[in-house]
Formats: structure tokens, sequence, C-alpha cells
């Protein structure tokens, strides 16, 4: 990777940089399924968000991208490869557990809206247990949880009803509450918006770029669709069946792709100007 | 009944759904009702009637009648009070082994999960191997090692019901420890306990609670079973199971002997059976049989009002389409047509109709939906009406929109791509799949012929729409109905099916009607395209329009804008 | 400057190669014999359960097995002779690998009561409880699978809910009602009452209907629910939905699309449904006297005759082995997935 260019302003850290980045994912190899159905699903995959940043991964299915965002969080163990944060080992159990002092908080907000929330908890319930893990008391954390819904742009009343009562953006809004809550440091969306339609998509886009400007998250942010990754990302990094294939700052990525598979995914777009359905040659 | 609930776990582990009310459930009621009863009848029974059931009498085997309701048996005691008195027995035990079947498998079960992977895969396939025998083998073992009696045929039957209980104990713990929120809640920080007992168990709470109530009815019906043949309760005690031993050597000279012992256990386990019913039905409302009584999916003409000479040439004439379900429209009064070779789009959210509308076009709707329309003509057929099978088959071709779903997972894609060929043009097996195969290779499917012998989970989703595709054009059909094909489909596969589909839609002049919530895609296929919202045409304009990123409806307009990037493109524009 | 990664693009692991053999592959790929080795696997620990199970009898008695057997009255040289026979004078991993070593010489032991071979007992008595169990098991499929699937298409979506509902009432009544007490309720009925029906024994043909109804009734109705259901659930996937886009015949629709998924679910819960009526001819054949297997081993257990016992034992736990091989083979026939699916069996 090559380090960011005098003019471009933010922070984009890399490796040699002394600042540490905040995530640093370094020749990352993660097998899934074991003896006959074992498949590598993450093949040599280097990566770097530095604080503040906005990183947006994208790939199709299959790409291995999901896979990441598990592993960063500790579901999945790496069979290869370090993965730091914050300059620190991500520690062999993940993240469940005791954590070594200093580690940065990470939130993941999954994909589908139906199974990321306890059906059995209200809103309030769910949001108290990311403000007091351990005890999860609705009484203490009453402020806070109006704090929150108002943030994401829900009414206060919303913290008393359950999660099959809302639609599929809004229980993305209130994921996204519950990871605020736990006061992160980096905030993985893995394709939060995939399910919704259009212009609710639109909607938790505005919200999420507003978030990052007001509390200063660094986002790793996960999508198939590429006008979304451009739309909230400085840098990117583009899969393909485990491997990074192109990885630099958006607007370089999307303006000259170096890889075949970026030029292909680029031309796919149906929304990009010059998409067009005629076969070439 | 053991089987029942095992299609209740799988039911509860495709995602839970809002509980009903206890007492909304007549079976419910009704079986809890029995059983409250019979625990009465076991409190109170020994208390009232230890004399009539206990005391050896000189009136030895009286038919029914009299101060004996069902008679007395060979020593005189009255059949009847013997039975209600058998009741306290029989439930303390049934009780006793299903909280044993219970504690010991949900322990194991639970255990399973926790332990490393190694115990766990040894211990499963142990389970597996013992669930496979039938549990009065079991029963069998312990009474032979134990002796015969009460307690060994407690103990028998409650380990006997263990590996059931840790098997389904251990599948819906995992079907629940890998859900989203599960996960996320190790993420806060919540310590592994609290997550199984805040989360995970409270998820798991119903389908065992089934389990529960079946288990106990399977328990008592068993445990009698072994009293029947002796190898149970022993004099001098009895329970329902010694009693009908006991009624057995005398069957022919007082047949009635065998009625109460007979009447009880069928209470019992019918009780139970309702009880679980009742539950199971809380548990998860959609195991409720049918769906709100509704007429299936049928369309019918509204007002015959005199349809306008059909002089023209138009593939698809729709006008004044209603679609209601449970008295909402989805569909309201919806107007267009299509000419022959033109694509037409409807676009729009979730919830805009655009699916209905095709579903309906293809009286293919769910059944309680109701379709209305003035005229709903497909060229020369009218569609309110009863089109021969023969026609609607081959001149309607439609693509839907989950390849993976589409498909008989069951059946070779060569039995389902030939089918319409084969069932309503009458080809031979051979002369159909050749037109398949031709087809496919037309579409770009690479090995068409191996494919056709191959199952449909065999293949990605881009082929399978493909194939889907080349199916609905091999009969020539007037028009085809593409309801939001490439959704499901990842970007690069989607932009290549888009670039077939135009290709042989142009080659072979098929009109189409085309579906998406994609906007873009919309633009880019369609030659005329509708916007619809809340089951309403909005707008009508052309792809062109929307290539060009112009709109005059607001809706259209948000629609674009909507789009990822729409900002950049048109200031770049 | 982004970095792009030269030369081709790596190469996805293809998702639709098939279960024909692909190049390179071996033969453990095919799918039939993936089920084998699987299959194999599962029945060799089952037998050995099997196996250590009732070697376990005797070991696990508690008291003097030996005098147990003998009685209270007999003198010290009897007890001493049947603690020989059952082998207690011997260490325990001893007389296991003796055990297992008569079985697989297909030596049963001696029974205590008859003094003959315990595999010309079981020998004279398994005709009679197959007898039973296999019609049983046929005429439990037979009636379940079609009535099932009947109801559950008249009362698709909804429709014909009085049918619905007397349906459920009626099968799941008389599902709830043991074998032993329907056989018991048959007997007085029919053989007493209307002296239709021998009431037991096994001299002639008719003496088995009485039986064998009273085996399979409650079963087969167990099985129409779950088919009923089952249907309901398989009429609402979508691919009926396409089939119905084919405007099939409704006879070719639900016999060609429906019935095979059908029975892929049904199949898997039969089997349960299968073992567990091998169990109630046990305690059948106690109603109807009739002398098969289970009317041996409940007398067996009461006169503390062990190695008829565990002989017994062993041949009814082979038989449920076999019948859950066979359904599991019926099931790849049907549904190829399932044969390499992770479906769990012994």
């Amino acid at each position: 990777m090559n380090p960011a260019t005098p003019d471009t302003a933010s922070t984009r850290e890399v490796v040699e940089v002394p600042t540490p980045s905040l995530v640093h994912v370094e020749s990352l190899v993660v097998v899934l399924g074991h003896g006959r159905s074992a498949r590598t699903v993450l093949d040599h995959v280097d990566l770097a968000v530095g604080r503040g940043g906005a990183h947006g991964l994208v790939g199709e299915s299959g790409s291995g991208k999901s896979t990441l965002a598990k592993t960063l969080v500790g579901v999945h163990r790496p069979a290869a490869g370090q993965i730091r944060l914050g300059g620190i080992p991500l520690p062999r159990r993940g993240l469940r557990g005791r954590r070594p002092a200093g580690l940065p908080r990470v939130q993941l907000v999954p994909q589908d809206p139906w199974s990321s929330l306890d059906p059995r908890r209200t809103v309030a319930e769910t949001i108290a247990e990311a403000v007091d893990p351990v005890r999860a008391r609705v009484a203490p954390a009453r402020e806070r949880i109006r704090t929150l819904l108002e943030q994401v742009r829900l009414d206060a009343d919303a913290a008393d009803r359950y999660p099959h009562q809302f639609s599929g953006g809004q229980r993305q809004r209130i994921a996204i509450a519950r990871a605020l809550a736990a006061d992160p440091d980096l905030l993985i969306a893995d394709e939060i918006t995939s399910a919704l339609d259009l212009t609710t998509q639109a909607e938790i886009l505005d919200l999420l770029a507003d978030l990052r400007t007001r509390l200063g998250l660094t986002m790793l942010f996960i999508s198939h669709d590429l006008a979304v990754v451009r739309e909230v990302s400085d840098e990117v990094t583009v899969l393909l069946h485990g491997r990074v294939v192109e990885q630099g700052p958006t607007e370089d990525v999307f303006a000259r792709p170096g890889a075949e598979y970026t030029r292909r995914l680029l031309a796919a777009d149906p929304g990009a100007p010059g998409f067009s359905l005629d076969e070439s040659g | 009944m053991a089987v029942d609930t095992a299609l209740l776990a799988e039911a509860a582990l495709r995602g839970p759904a809002p509980r009903r009310a206890w007492w909304r459930s007549p079976s419910l009621l009704a079986g809890g009702m029995v059983l409250l009863v019979l625990v009465a009848v076991g409190v109170l029974a020994p208390l009232l009637l230890s004399g009539p059931a206990g005391t050896l009498t000189g009136d030895a085997n009286l038919s029914p009648g009299g101060s004996h309701w069902l008679g007395t048996d060979p020593f005189g005691r009255d059949v009847l009070a013997r039975a209600l008195v058998a009741t306290r027995l029989t439930l303390v035990m049934a009780t006793a082994a299903t909280a044993l079947s219970f504690v010991a498998g949900v322990a194991l079960g639970a255990g399973a999960l926790l332990a490393p992977p190694r115990i766990r895969q040894v211990v499963l396939r142990v389970v597996d191997a013992a669930v496979a025998f039938p549990s009065l083998v079991l029963a069998l073992v312990i009474a032979a090692v134990l002796g015969a009696g009460a307690g060994s045929a407690v103990v028998a039957i409650g380990l006997a019901g263990v590996p059931g209980f840790a098997r389904l104990t251990y599948n819906l713990a995992q079907g629940v420890a890998t859900r989203d929120f599960v996960t996320t809640a190790h993420l806060l920080g919540v310590p592994g306990p609290r997550v199984l007992t805040r989360h995970v168990l409270p998820n798991v709470s119903g389908p065992l609670l089934v389990l529960l109530t079946s288990s106990f009815a399977l328990s008592l019906l068993e445990i009698s079973g072994l009293s029947f043949v002796g190898l149970g309760v022993q004099s001098p005690q009895y329970d329902w199971g010694r009693l009908l031993n006991e009624a057995l050597p005398s069957i022919y000279t007082s047949p009635w002997l065998v009625l109460a012992p007979s009447l009880m256990l069928v209470l019992a386990g019918v009780g139970a059976m309702l009880a679980g019913d009742g539950v199971a039905r809380i548990v998860d409302p959609r195991q409720a049989h049918g769906t709100p009584a509704g007429r299936s999916g049928r369309t019918t003409r509204r007002k015959a009002e005199p349809e306008a000479a059909p002089a023209d040439d138009a593939v698809l004439v729709v006008d004044g389409l209603v679609v209601e379900a449970a008295g909402r429209r989805l569909v309201d009064d919806v107007s267009f047509r299509v000419r022959p070779g033109e694509v037409v789009g409807l676009v729009g959210e979730s919830g805009s109709g655009k699916s209905t509308i095709a579903m309906a076009v293809a009286r293919l709707l769910a059944d309680g939906l109701v379709a209305e329309a003035r005229t709903l003509r497909l060229r020369d057929l009218d569609l309110l009406g009863r089109p021969p099978a023969r026609r609607l088959a081959t001149e309607l071709g439609i693509v839907f929109q989950d390849p993976s779903a589409t498909f008989n997972p069951a059946l070779r894609l060569g039995s389902q791509l030939t089918e319409v060929l084969r069932v309503h043009l009458g080809r031979s097996r051979a002369a159909a799949r050749d037109a398949v195969v031709a087809a496919l290779t037309e579409i770009k499917v690479t090995e068409p012929a191996r494919r056709l012998r191959q199952h449909p989970h065999e293949l990605s989703g881009g082929m399978l729409q493909r194939a889907s595709i080349a199916a609905a054009l091999t009969t020539g059909p007037a028009l085809l109905i593409a309801d939001e094909p490439t959704t499901a489909l990842d970007v690069t596969v989607q932009a290549e099916v888009l670039r077939q589909l135009r290709r042989l839609q142009r080659e072979h002049g098929t009109a189409v009607l085309f579906i998406s919530h994609d906007i873009g895609v919309v633009g880019a296929l369609c030659d005329t395209v509708l916007v619809l919202r809340d089951g309403r045409v909005v707008d009508r304009t052309t792809g062109a329009a929307l290539r060009a990123g112009e709109a005059n409806h607001p809706w259209t307009a948000a629609l674009l804008a909507a789009r990822p990037g729409a900002r950049r493109n048109e200031e770049t524009a | 400057m982004t970095t792009a990664t030269a030369g081709a693009t790596p190469a996805p692991a293809t998702p639709g190669t098939g279960h024909t053999r692909a190049a390179g592959g071996s033969v453990l790929d095919l799918p039939w014999v993936r089920f084998a080795v699987r299959r194999a696997g599962g029945l060799v620990l089952a037998l050995a359960l099997l196996v250590t199970v009732t070697f376990l009898i005797v070991p696990l008695i508690p008291g003097d097995p030996a005098r147990a057997v003998a009685g209270s009255s007999a003198t010290p040289q009897a007890v001493a002779t049947i603690r020989a026979d059952l082998g207690l004078d011997r260490p325990l991993p001893q007389r296991f690998v003796e055990y297992v070593g008569g079985l697989a010489r297909g030596d049963l032991g001696t029974s205590f009561r008859y003094r003959v071979p315990v595999s010309e007992v079981v020998a004279t008595r398994l005709p009679y409880t197959v007898q039973l169990a296999v019609p049983a098991i046929a005429l439990v499929l037979l009636l379940a699978i079609p009535l099932g699937m009947a109801v559950g298409v008249l009362t698709r979506g909804g429709r014909r809910r009085p049918l619905d509902v007397a349906f459920g009432t009626v099968v799941g009544t008389v599902a709830a009602v043991p074998p032993y007490v329907l056989g018991t309720l048959l007997v007085v009925t029919f053989a007493i009452g209307l002296k239709l029906l021998p009431p037991g024994g096994a001299q002639t043909p008719a003496s088995l209907v009485l039986p064998i109804l009273a085996l399979a009734l409650g079963p087969a109705c167990a099985v129409a629910r779950v088919v009923r259901a089952e249907t309901s659930s398989v009429l609402e996937q979508e691919f009926l939905r396409t089939a119905r886009g084919r405007r099939l015949p409704p006879g070719w629709l639900y016999l060609r699309h429906a019935l095979p998924n059908l029975l892929t679910s049904v199949l898997t819960l039969t089997g349960l449904v299968l073992t567990s009526l091998l169990g109630g001819t046990v305690v059948i054949e106690n109603v109807f006297s009739y002398p098969g297997l289970g009317t041996e081993i409940v007398q067996a257990i009461v006169s503390k005759d062990y190695p008829v016992i565990q002989g017994i034992i062993l041949c009814v736990g082979a038989l449920a082995l076999l019948v859950n091989l066979l359904v599991d083979v019926v099931l790849g026939i049907v549904d190829p997935r399932s044969l390499t699916g992770g479906h769990h069996g012994g």
C-alpha cells in the first residue's frame, strides 16, 4: 500500500507511519469448515483503517467480506496473519470475556434487521444491555436511552415497544443506537442497508454520515453495492474470493480502477452513467 | 406426539413470532381443564374412595349398575373407585419420569453446546445412536437390571426420554446461539452464563415446553404399558396399567373390568394432547392451521362495462385492476397496456403493489387475495375468465425473483425445464430436451446437457435465472413477466443476465413486463416505465427519460435522488 | 495511487460442480458412497452401544445375580454353577471379550429355563413378531400418507375449515390412545362383543387382524397429522407457485411436485414413529397372547433368564437399526440431497 499523498486531507494512516491505525490487518487467513469441507475464505488480506476514517469493503457474495467483519470481532479465529486494534493484538479468544486494557471498543451492526434484536426484549432493555452488560438495568439508563434514540432519529416512545412492531429501517436504527450505547471507537456496519428500500437506505446512510461527523466515529462499511460504498467511504478495499484485488482512496479507485474485476464491478452498476445493456463487441 | 414436536422445533428455529395470549387457545383451555381435573382426582380420590377401592367384599364380579357404576372386580372392589384412586400413583410416576428426562436431557444438551468440539461430537453421536432405538428397549434393559417394580419403571422411562430432550435442546440452543442478537450480546461484553439465561433460554423455552407436555403424556402411557405387561407397578400397589393387567384374564367373563382404566388412560392421553397442541399454537401461531378464512386468489369481472373493441394488437391490456386482501387495497385502480415487443417496467418500493400486479396478471395470487378488473386480457385471452391451460402456459412466460426457491429441489432441472413442452405441447422427452438445450446454449449457459441432469441446488443463482428465462422463452410466449429477476443476484451477474435478457427479447420480439425496485435497472432496460406507490400508478415515463435523470413527478424524482451517488452523478453529468 | 493485483483474478470454488465425479476427485465424492460410509460409521457405533448395553445388564444388577436367578431355596452348588454360567467368576473385560466373541460366532448363550440355545428361542419367535410388525408398518404408511395428503390439499389456504377441524379431532384422539388400550378395546368389541374375530393366539390369519390394527392405528394417525401439516407447508413453498405457473393438471401438480418434497420431511419423522412401533409390538403381543418376542421377553425378565433377555434385546435393537437404515435409504432415493446432508441418524 502506498502512503497518503500530501494533498489528500485527512488521516489515512498506513503501515509505515508511526501513529498506529485503529485497525491493522496483516496477511489474514481464515479457514471455515473442517476436514473435507474446509475452505479458505480469506486469503492473505491486508487492511488498515485510520482513526476517524471511513473504510469501505466491497465484494460480491462469497468474497469473504462478512467473514472479515466477524473475524475482527472475534467470532472466527484467524488461521494465520495478525489483527491489531489500536496497536494491540487481538486476543486469541477474540473479544469475548476479558479484554486487554486499552483495546479499542468495537461494535458490529449486522445485516439482518430481523434477527439482530432479541424479540423478547423491549428496545429499552436492548439498549440498556449495551450500557450495562452485566446487569442491564433499564431505570438508570433511561436518560441515555432517550438521547440515543434521538440521535438515530427515533421517537422516545419507541423505547417500550418490541422489535416486531417496527419496520426494517427502524430496526436498523435501533441496532445502531445499541452499538452507539457501548461507546465504540470502531463501528462496523455489515451490509446494514442491503435489505432496505432505496429511500430508507438513503436515510440510514445520511444518518451514518451525520453520526460520523458528530461523534468522530471510525467506520468500516461493508457492502456489495459499489455506489453505496462510494458514497460513505474515504478508502475502499475490493475483495474477490477472499483476496484483495484493489485498495486505495475511493475516488482514485473509482476514477482509475487498476484491476480487471474492479472495472467489471463499475461497468455493472446500473446507476452509473454510461451503463449499457448492449453487449460489447 | 413426539413427532409433532420435532416439526415445531424446526419451525421455532426459523424465527421468533409474537406469542398469542394463552387464554385465547381453546385446546389449551380444554386440555388444561382435563389435566386439572385429573390432578384433583389424584389428590382427592385416595382420601375419599380408598374404602370402596381397597376393601374386599363378597360382591364379586358384579356388572355395571346400581351402586357400582362400573361394576366390581373378582375381589368385590368397586372398579371405578379403584381407577380413580390409581390416578395419584400414575400421575406421580409420570411426573417423576418426565422430570428425570427433562433435567438430564436439557443438561446433556446444554452441556454438549458448551463443551469443547471433540467431546461435543462424541456426545452427539452417542445421543443420535440412542435415539435410533425404541424407548421400550432401554426400558426393558433397566427393568431387567433392577427387576420389575414401580421405581424401575420410572427410572427406565425417565432415562429413555433423555436422548430426545438432549437432541432437541442442543438443536434449539444452537439455532439460537448463532443468531445475531446472541453474538451481539457476547460482543457487548455480557458474561457467558448471562447470555444463556437472558437470551438463549427464553427463546428456546417455547418448544421445550411443548416437548415437556408431550413427554409427560408419553411417559404416562409408557409406564402404564410397562405395568400392563407386568414389569411396572407390582401388587398390592396399582396404577391404571396394573388395573388393566388384572382385568385381562377375566376379559371373557367380565369384559367391563377393562373399561375404567381404559377410559382414564384415554382421557389422560387426550387431555395431554390438547394441552400440547394449545401450547404449540401459542408458541408459534404460524403453526396454526390455515390463514384467516379467505377465498382463493380469483379474478372476477367488475361491472360489465362494454370493453373497447379489441381492435388493437396490444399484448397485454390491464384496465382498472384492484387487488384486496383482508379489506386492504394492495393495488388500486391500475391500468396500462403492453404493445408487442415492448418492455414495460413497473418500479416502486416494497409495498407499492408492483409484484402483486404481476401475480394478478399471471393468475398466481396467493390465497386470501381477491382481484377485480374491468379488463384483463392477454392478446385475445380473457384472463378474467377461465382461459385454457395450454394457451396460458405457452403464451405467458414467468421468471420469479429468488432462483434458489423457484425450482423444486427434489426434481432434476431437466424435468422441470421441459415440463411445459411435454405436458402442454405434447413433445417427446427427447425433443423437449433438445429444445431446452438449444435455449440454454443461446443464453450462454455452459454444459447445458449436463445441467439438465443436475438438481437445482447444484447450480449458482445466475445460472438458474438464465435457465428460467431460457425455459420461459422456449414456448415462444407473447409476454414474459419478470418479477425482480435479478434482485437476488450479484451485481456483475445481474448485468450479464440483463444483457442476455435484452438480447433474447430483441431477437424473439417478446414483450416483457419487468418488475424491479431498482430504478437504475428499470431505466436501463425498459422502454416504458410505470412508477408505483401504495398501489397506485403515480407516474408514467420512459426508460430514456430515466437514463437522462429526468423526472416530472416528485416521487420519481425522489426515487432517482435516493440512489447512492445520484447527487454526484448529477454534478459530473 | 491505488494498488491493484496484477494478473488473473483468483479462481473461485465453483458452487455448481455438481455430484458427478469432478475431475481429479475420488470415488469418495459420489453421494451414495459418502452416504454408505457415513451410515456405516453410525451403524457401527449404534451396534457397539447395543452390545455394550446388553452386556452390562448382568454386571449392573444390584446384589448377587446368581442367587437371584437360583432362587432363595437353592443349594450352594446350584448357585455356584449358575455363577459360573453367568461368568461372574471371571474379570469384567474378559467377560466382555467372550461375550462379543460369542456374538460374532452367532452364539447367544443358553437359556436358563429351557436349556436350549437362545438363538433357537429367538429364531422360533422372531417370525411371529415380524408377521405383526411388517404389515403394521405397511398399514401405517399406506393409510397415513394418502389420507394426510388428501386432507392437506383439500384444506389448503384455509379452505373447508370444518373438514380440517374434524380431521384434527378424530385423528388426534386416536393418536392419543396407546396401542395396548386400543387393542384391549378392540378385543372387547370385536372378539367378545361381536364375536367377529379371534381374540388371540396365532392360529389363523384372522387372528392377526386385531393385533395389527391395534398396533398400526395410533401411529397411522400420528403420521397422518404430520403429513397434513407438511402438505400445507409444502403447498406454500415458492416452487409450488412456479409449478402452478406452468398450469399443470392438479394431479400432476400434487403427485409430481408436492409429494417428493413431502416425503423428505415425513420420512425423517416417520422413522421415529416406526421404531416406536417396534416397541409397541412387544406390548401388544401381551394383549393378544401372541407367541412372539414380546411375550417371551416379559416372561424372561420375570424369571430372570438373562441370556434370553440379552438375546431378545439384541434382536429387537438390530431390527430397529434396520428400520432406520431402510428409512434413510428410501429418503436417499427420494431426495438425493439428504445423502450428503447433515441428517442426523444412528
